[in-house]
């Protein structure tokens, strides 16, 4: 970029250039620096904030200790860990889609949870009385139908009237809210809106291997089939064509207005499915918190994969891998449920803050006259 | 293809961190459980943390019952943040892996997913706050606990009726006669039993005061309960009170200058000036009668009330700034009338006490046995007096009574 720029005489100290093109290992070692560094920052914070570790700064060693404690230190909690991952993906791959085709859907959480609705109310209201494979398949249509249904209707008013998505998918999630608030007093009618776990419509787990894996390998099958739909299919090429440009989506003859319908239909047949994933295969229930957020943090997860269903494996495992250990270390050092959000509040900022450097090069003074010298 | 790469460094990354902090901090920690079976490891699941008073009153039951037995950091686990779902099955087993042979959860919703811990694991005993279904499930090592709130609920109220009194002699009262308000959760059989018994006690030394309930259809809302308190205020309510879990009714209070009786702790802290006094539970000695009976190898009562005389039942410190002069002393009075069995909370033979439509109280079916349809299934009034948290520990009186009235009952 710089290289025909002779050094002036006024130069500042440093200045910021776009990197046009990062080796790979410089780019890791970025992203790495930031980890640590993010690491460092929150045992500060947390030595700053845990009376036990002001008392025993030897005990700092714990404190990172617990963040593996909270995964990996038994087999139940690997299992989890890995089921917690599942559903992060599975919201994470169902907004991808949406979000390929620059569609801003944040609206997962509420499509979600009429995901899990639409399954315990087919249970709740046939359980018992049909066989329990037919509840279930049941159940896996009307997940499926609802969650559609919620993805559409904001689809349908940006087609027609292109009204902003952001805004229309954020309140549909209120909407999402309430209607569970509203169904759980007609069915509870102590009043406790408390619904409790029902006796039927259970996925039932695999004849082998934990009670998770079923739930883990429907996750699987889905990231590899949407990574394919996404990059080799003809309506993939077109989410990506209309994210890129609508003038030159509309200029090659795709109808525009059918691939948003479509493609949030997708989103919305997703994250129907995994609303029955933790209604049907978790929960067997459902409360306003049933999804517990994870529709927002989905967005993240798939933002950090450059909405990659494949690379999504990893950043919805890191981000699992923090939660767990982050509660773990509340649980470990008896403090407030709120610092495992500090911290990992604090890493997120530190791998979101580094693409910064992944993208722009501080160039000093002396350097640029370097790389010159050296060119 | 860039990104493949980062994905295949990141996890590279993530395995080295780990295996190194696992290798070098965590080799000594391994060696614990061998004196898994010797002592008493109590395991907790808490709804919330410390910012909200319902948790908050656990935590500090926890704290209280560890101190008071002289356990050790390591015997008492706390899992805090944890939701009414499969979470919570989760959490409890993960408690038993990590050697707790005493479970407790404190939610209302935890109860089916903690009893499906317990089927699972037959040797470790699972105590729940606030359920049902213990005496009915017949699972050994499952048990419910609550305590008879209703009996503080009462004393808070006669705290609220003496400041009514003196709001009344004083000229002060907002409308001809006086007024409470009151935010309600849901209209469930905890609230309204706590609600009417809170009604009762001011009634009981205020025969003329009658009460508005506003529900929020939640547990734990700051904005929701701020917002009932501020309008029930505004609905020329003299005096507050509140079954709800975060700080929203007694701040609103404060910033109107209104009375507010609280719940779950003391608020007087952030509410100075118009804190009365607040009824609680007391769960410390539950807590140490579960871990007294594990450690002597006794069993757990499938259903335990707490009462005033177990000292799960307990008021906070007056605070004479906003409460009526002499409150103290009359509530220790009533306190022993309670404990005497001189005083019945609903009491259904009194006359123009506790009255439907205008008739008394004489029968009443209540729902104690959790089914699928919720059927009235016990006669509850007997001997004169509505029997509240006999027939199981948690409350299960939801009669709504002359002189209460619902702004919504929706919920």
């Amino acid at each position: 970029m710089s290289e025909q720029k002779k050094t002036a005489v006024h130069e500042p100290l440093f200045h910021l250039a776009k990197r046009s093109n990062i080796s790979f290992g410089k780019a890791m070692l970025i992203r790495a620096v930031a980890i640590l560094l993010g690491l460092l920052v929150c045992g500060l914070v947390a030595f700053l904030l845990i009376d036990k570790l002001r008392e025993n700064p030897g005990k700092i060693g714990d404190f990172y200790y617990s963040f593996i404690k909270g995964s990996f230190t038994t087999e139940r909690k690997l299992w989890k860990f890995l089921k917690n991952m599942a559903i992060l993906q599975c919201i994470s791959l169902a907004v991808t889609p949406a979000f390929r085709m620059r569609f801003w859907n944040i609206g997962a959480e509420g499509q979600t949870l009429m995901g899990v609705l639409g399954s315990i109310t087919v249970a709740f209201y046939w359980g018992g009385r049909l066989p329990e494979w037919l509840l279930l398949i049941l159940m896996l249509i009307a997940a499926l139908l609802y969650g559609a249904v919620w993805a559409v209707i904001p689809a349908l008013f940006k087609a027609k009237w292109n009204t902003n998505e952001t805004l229309f998918t954020l309140m549909m999630n209120y909407v999402a809210t309430y209607v569970v608030s509203y169904f759980l007093v007609i069915w509870v009618p102590s009043g406790s809106s408390t619904l409790g776990k029902l006796k039927y419509g259970k996925l039932p787990p695999l004849p082998f291997g934990d009670q998770y894996l079923l739930i883990i390998l429907i996750v699987l099958l889905l990231t590899v089939g949407l990574f394919i739909y996404l990059k080799y299919s003809k309506q993939g090429y077109e989410i990506t064509v209309v994210g890129e440009s609508v003038r030159t989506a509309q200029y090659s003859g795709i109808n525009v207005k059918k691939v948003i319908i479509r493609t949030m239909v997708v989103s919305g047949l997703l994250c129907g499915l995994t609303g029955y994933l933790i209604g049907a295969g978790l929960d067997q229930s459902v409360t306003t918190e049933s999804v517990g957020g994870q529709g927002f943090t989905a967005i993240i997860v798939s933002w950090l994969a450059n909405f990659n269903p494949l690379i999504m494996i990893v950043t919805a495992g890191l981000i699992s891998f923090l939660n767990s250990g982050a509660a773990q270390i509340s649980q470990d050092f008896n403090v407030s449920g709120a610092l495992p959000d500090v911290i990992v509040g604090i890493i997120l900022f530190f791998i979101i803050g580094c693409e910064f450097f992944i993208n722009y090069q501080i160039v000093f003074r002396h350097s640029a006259k370097v790389k010159e010298v050296a060119k | 293809m860039k990104k493949k790469y980062l994905a295949v460094a990141i996890i590279a990354l993530l395995v080295i961190v780990g295996v190194i902090l696992a290798v070098t901090l965590g080799g000594s920690k391994e060696a614990t459980p061998a004196d898994k079976g010797s002592k008493v490891k109590l395991g907790v699941i808490l709804l919330h943390d410390e910012n909200s008073t319902y948790d908050l009153n656990f935590i500090n039951g926890v704290n209280d019952a560890a101190a008071a037995l002289g356990l050790s950091e390591d015997q008492v686990i706390m899992k805090r943040n944890i939701p009414e779902s499969q979470e919570c099955t989760d959490a409890a087993l993960d408690l038993v892996d990590e050697g707790c042979n005493i479970i407790f959860a404190n939610s209302f919703g935890h109860e089916t997913y903690l009893l499906d811990a317990a089927k699972k694991c037959p040797d470790v005993q699972f105590c729940h706050a606030t359920g049902t279904m213990a005496h009915t499930e017949n699972v050994e090592n499952f048990h419910n606990a609550f305590a008879a709130i209703y009996e503080g609920r009462y004393l808070a109220g006669v705290a609220a009726g003496m400041k009514l009194n003196e709001l009344k002699e004083a000229g002060l009262l907002k409308g001809e006669k006086p007024l409470m308000g009151y935010v309600g959760a849901f209209t469930y059989a905890e609230v309204i039993s706590g609600y009417t018994s809170f009604y009762l006690g001011a009634k009981s030394v205020c025969p003329d005061v009658e009460m508005k309930v506003q529900f929020t259809g939640s547990w734990y809302d700051y904005n929701e309960e701020k917002n009932a308190a501020t309008a029930l205020i505004a609905a020329n309510c003299d005096l507050i009170s509140q079954h709800a879990d975060s700080m929203g009714a007694p701040s609103a209070c404060e910033d109107a200058n209104v009375p507010n009786v609280s719940y779950n702790g003391s608020t007087v802290e952030s509410c100075p000036n118009t804190f009365i006094v607040a009824s609680r539970i007391d769960w410390s000695p539950y807590f140490q009668y579960i871990v007294n009976q594990v450690a002597a190898g006794e069993k757990i009562a499938t259903d335990w009330t707490g009462t005033i005389a177990t000292g799960s039942v307990v008021l906070t410190e007056v605070n004479e700034k906003a409460a009526a002069a002499g409150t103290a002393a009359k509530l220790d009075e009533v306190k022993a009338a309670l404990q005497a069995g001189t005083i019945k909370v609903f009491d259904t033979a009194a006359d123009n006490f506790i009255t439907v439509g205008g008739a008394k109280l004489d029968t009443y079916m209540a729902d104690v046995d959790t089914d699928v349809n919720f059927e009235k299934d016990t006669e509850a009034v007997a001997d004169g007096y509505f029997h509240e948290s006999e027939y199981r520990s948690a409350p299960y009186f939801d009669v709504t009574i002359d002189g209460i009235e619902l702004l919504n009952s929706k919920f």
